[in-house]
Formats: C-alpha cells, sequence, structure tokens
C-alpha cells in the first residue's frame, strides 16, 4: 500500500501541472496513467504541432509543453506509475483507496482525476468477428515480432506505426500493406523504402481498399477487402495488425458514483471538487457552467482543487496563501539555497 | 437559420436550425442529437464527430485538409463522403445540409 497526499489520474499537462501546484504546498502526489508516458493528449495527439494559447509562451509544441512541464516538476521527485489503470476506489475513514489493475493499492485523503477524455486505448477493426481473433491472429500493438515469421501478415493503417511495421516485417514476413486512401501519412522517409520494397516485390500495397470480411476456423485464414467501387480481392492472410490510431475511453471512472455530464464530471468551480468529498476533477474531464475545455482552464483548476487537497491533508495546518518569488518554505520544497 | 439534418445509422432524422458560423458538429452537441461524442471537443484530434455526407453536398463542401484526412483514416468505418463534422462550419451556402451519423464513433 502507497500513502501519499494526493493520487493524481493522468499524466497530461493538467495532471502534471497538479503535481506542481501540490509540491509547492508540500505535499506529495503519486500520479497514475494507462499510457506508458506522460503527456496525455499533448503527447498522443499533437507532439509536433503547434500550440498558441499557454500564457506567455507564444508558441510551443505537445512534446515541448510536456518536457516543461516534466522539468518544472522534477524538484518533487514524483513517482509515477505508467501503463497502469485504476479500476476501483473506496472510502474508509475519509481516506480514498485506490486499486489499479496492477493491484497497487494506494491511499490518499485526495484523488484527482486529470483524466482528459479517458485512457486511450488501440481503435479496433469495426468487423465483429474481429473479436474472436484478437490477442491470437489479430493484434493492434506488437510485442514479439518473431511470432510473425515467415507468416503472411495483413497490415492496415496509413501512419507512422503502419510503416513502420511494414518495414520492419517485411524482412521477416510477407506483408500486405492495407490503406483506405492513397495518400500516407507516415514518414516519408519510411514511406519511400517501403515503396521500394514494393517494386522488387518484397512487400504488396493496396490502397482505396478496406477490410470486409474474415475468414478461418479457429485460426484467421483469410480476409476479403473491398474499395469504394465495392470490388472486392480476398488475400490468404495469417495475421491482421491494425493501426488505427487510439481511441479515448472513460472506462471504470463512470462507475464511480460521480455525477456525470455526458461523459464529463460535474465540480464546483470553488475548489473542483466532485460531488464525492476529497476527489476532485480537473481539465478536459471536468464540466462546470462556463467550462473551455483549453489547457490554461485545467491549470486554473489545478491551482484551486491543490488548496482544498492541502486542507484534507493537513486538517491541522492553516493554509497560507504565499507567492513563489517570496516565499523561503517554497523556495526550498523548490531544492533552491535561501539566504 | 441554416437547416441541418442529421440521420442516424438506422434512418431516423431530425431537422435543426443551427446558427451560422456554429460547426455542424456543435449543432448536434447543443441539440442533443445522439450519434456525434465529440470527444476532443472539436480539436480535429479524436475523430468521433465522423459523419457521412450526403453525396450531391459532399462535393459543395470545401475540401477537407490534410489534417482532416488523416484523423478520417482513424474514424470507424471511413467512406468516400466521410468528413469530421466539427470542420463543417455553417453557412447559407449550407443551408438544408443532411449529413448521416455512423452507428458507432469508436
Amino acid at each position: 500500500m502507497i500513502k501519499t497526499d494526493a493520487v493524481i489520474i493522468g499524466a497530461g499537462p493538467v495532471g502534471l501541472f497538479a503535481v506542481h501546484q501540490l509540491g509547492l504546498k508540500g505535499l506529495k502526489s503519486e500520479v497514475i496513467d494507462n499510457l506508458d508516458r506522460a503527456g496525455g493528449q499533448c503527447i498522443e495527439l499533437y507532439p509536433d504541432k503547434p500550440i498558441f494559447d499557454i500564457p506567455a509562451i507564444p508558441e510551443c509544441t505537445g512534446k515541448e509543453l510536456t518536457e516543461n512541464l516534466l522539468r518544472q516538476i522534477k524538484p518533487f521527485n514524483t513517482n509515477f506509475h505508467f501503463n497502469e489503470r485504476v479500476q476501483e476506489v473506496s472510502c474508509e475513514n475519509n481516506t480514498w483507496l485506490v486499486k489499479t489493475n496492477k493491484n497497487n493499492t494506494f491511499s490518499s485523503p485526495n484523488i484527482i482525476i486529470a483524466g482528459g477524455v479517458g485512457s486511450f486505448e488501440p481503435r479496433k477493426l469495426s468487423l465483429e468477428e474481429a473479436e474472436n481473433y484478437e490477442g491470437k491472429n489479430i493484434f493492434y500493438s506488437v510485442n514479439d515480432k518473431n511470432k510473425f515469421k515467415g507468416k503472411k501478415v495483413s497490415i492496415f493503417g496509413g501512419g507512422d506505426s503502419a510503416l513502420d511495421w511494414a518495414l520492419e516485417l517485411s524482412k521477416i514476413s510477407n506483408v500486405t500493406l492495407i490503406h483506405r486512401r492513397d495518400e500516407f501519412r507516415g514518414a516519408p522517409h519510411t514511406l519511400s523504402e517501403i515503396k521500394k520494397l514494393e517494386k522488387i516485390g518484397k512487400i504488396v500495397i493496396k490502397t482505396k481498399y478496406q477490410l470486409s470480411k474474415i475468414e478461418g476456423d479457429e485460426n484467421l485464414k483469410s480476409i476479403t477487402i473491398k474499395n469504394d467501387d465495392e470490388k472486392t480481392m480476398k488475400i490468404d492472410t495469417d495475421y491482421i495488425l491494425g493501426f488505427f490510431g487510439l481511441i479515448m475511453k472513460l472506462g471504470p471512472i463512470a462507475e464511480w458514483g460521480l455525477n456525470m455530464n455526458r461523459k464529463t464530471i460535474s465540480v464546483n468551480t470553488e475548489n473542483f471538487e466532485t460531488n464525492k468529498k476529497g476527489i476532485f476533477a480537473i481539465g478536459d474531464i471536468c464540466t462546470y457552467p462556463g467550462k473551455e475545455r483549453l489547457i490554461l482552464s485545467g491549470f486554473h483548476e489545478a491551482a484551486l482543487a491543490s488548496v482544498e487537497c492541502f486542507k484534507r491533508a493537513k486538517p491541522d495546518e492553516k493554509y497560507r496563501f504565499e507567492f513563489t518569488t517570496s516565499s523561503k518554505d517554497i523556495q526550498e520544497r523548490l531544492g533552491r539555497k535561501t539566504k | 437559420m441554416p437547416k441541418i439534418t442529421y440521420i442516424d445509422s438506422s434512418g431516423n432524422q431530425k431537422t435543426i436550425d443551427v446558427a451560422i458560423g456554429l460547426s455542424v458538429m456543435e449543432g448536434a452537441i447543443q441539440n442533443n442529437i445522439p450519434g456525434i461524442d465529440a470527444d476532443c471537443g472539436g480539436g480535429m484530434a479524436c475523430a468521433t464527430c465522423h459523419v457521412y455526407v450526403k453525396e450531391e453536398w459532399f462535393n459543395k463542401l470545401p475540401k477537407a485538409e490534410d489534417g482532416e484526412q488523416d484523423m478520417i483514416d482513424m474514424a470507424f468505418e471511413p467512406k468516400k463522403n466521410s468528413r469530421l463534422s466539427c470542420q463543417l462550419i455553417v453557412s447559407d451556402e449550407l443551408d438544408g445540409l443532411v449529413v448521416t451519423t455512423p452507428s458507432k464513433q469508436t
């Protein structure tokens, strides 16, 4: 059991800034995220795209913003629990117990949900039969490429993951790359490598086609793809790899008895607490009258939530408002030597 | 106000007045039209406001930019006439637009 002042769910920009706001107040936090790294939507959806509305930063990319936030919270030596998802929460004597899918339990007076629009999961093939083969002949990520050695692999998608794996697996497997349009959006260099391989017959590319049928018994045998003009083509296939990007799923949070409004959690605007004492929601996942889904709104929400977290974590201490410029305590927490 | 018609995958249709300047996605969300999730809130970052545009309207629309096409790649069952409704801004020219929502968004 890990005891902490606050459990933060979500390592996106707002979750990271919550670490900072809690840290300034002398509170320790533990961060849990379903992804394998920090940054949330910033890093998954627009790592290289510019953001223009972070106060005092005229322009930065999602990746730069994430890196800067990580630098900003470095003094607090926060523990991150990646590839981990919160399953359930329960309350005992005003303390929350948070259980994850890796059987970790956290104990804390505060839970801050900074989960964006849910946890990221791979988008799957839309055919219902695909489910029967998932994890066996159909994969949405690659753990062990050797499994595909000498096999017929049909790869779907037009982005970097699809192109990278098509290139990599073409060395050991019979690869067919299938995409719904002619344009690929992966790195141009990878694409030109793949086109070269296509010319010498090392890889087959089918564009403007989508999956329409899969056939097999216990194992997958073949797939049928169809183009816009309803022309179909059958391809013998041992394995399907689908790379259709990520979708966001709210997951177990929806079952915690919080007041929900569509896929968002209702909070008050005084401290961004939900209807459950000690559970806060900040960033894209919270809603209140006038809510704007901006990163800067999330930063404000984190600051105010951290004050209430302080009161709950240190009920015997008085909360004192301080500026970072002038507070010796804060500067010590930031690792600055004060005279 | 321009009228926009939303048809769901089983054929139920609703026509609503959407103010000029709003997106077809916002028109749906504000009027509780089911079938459009818009998880990212209109940032062209999630493909859950995906719609099929009726053929005769599809060619009248301003062309989708690369970023939108990239997201449509990830949408549920994209077709030739797929668009992201957050990128369709309502104007007088779009009065009468008909869009169909897919059977699901994710």
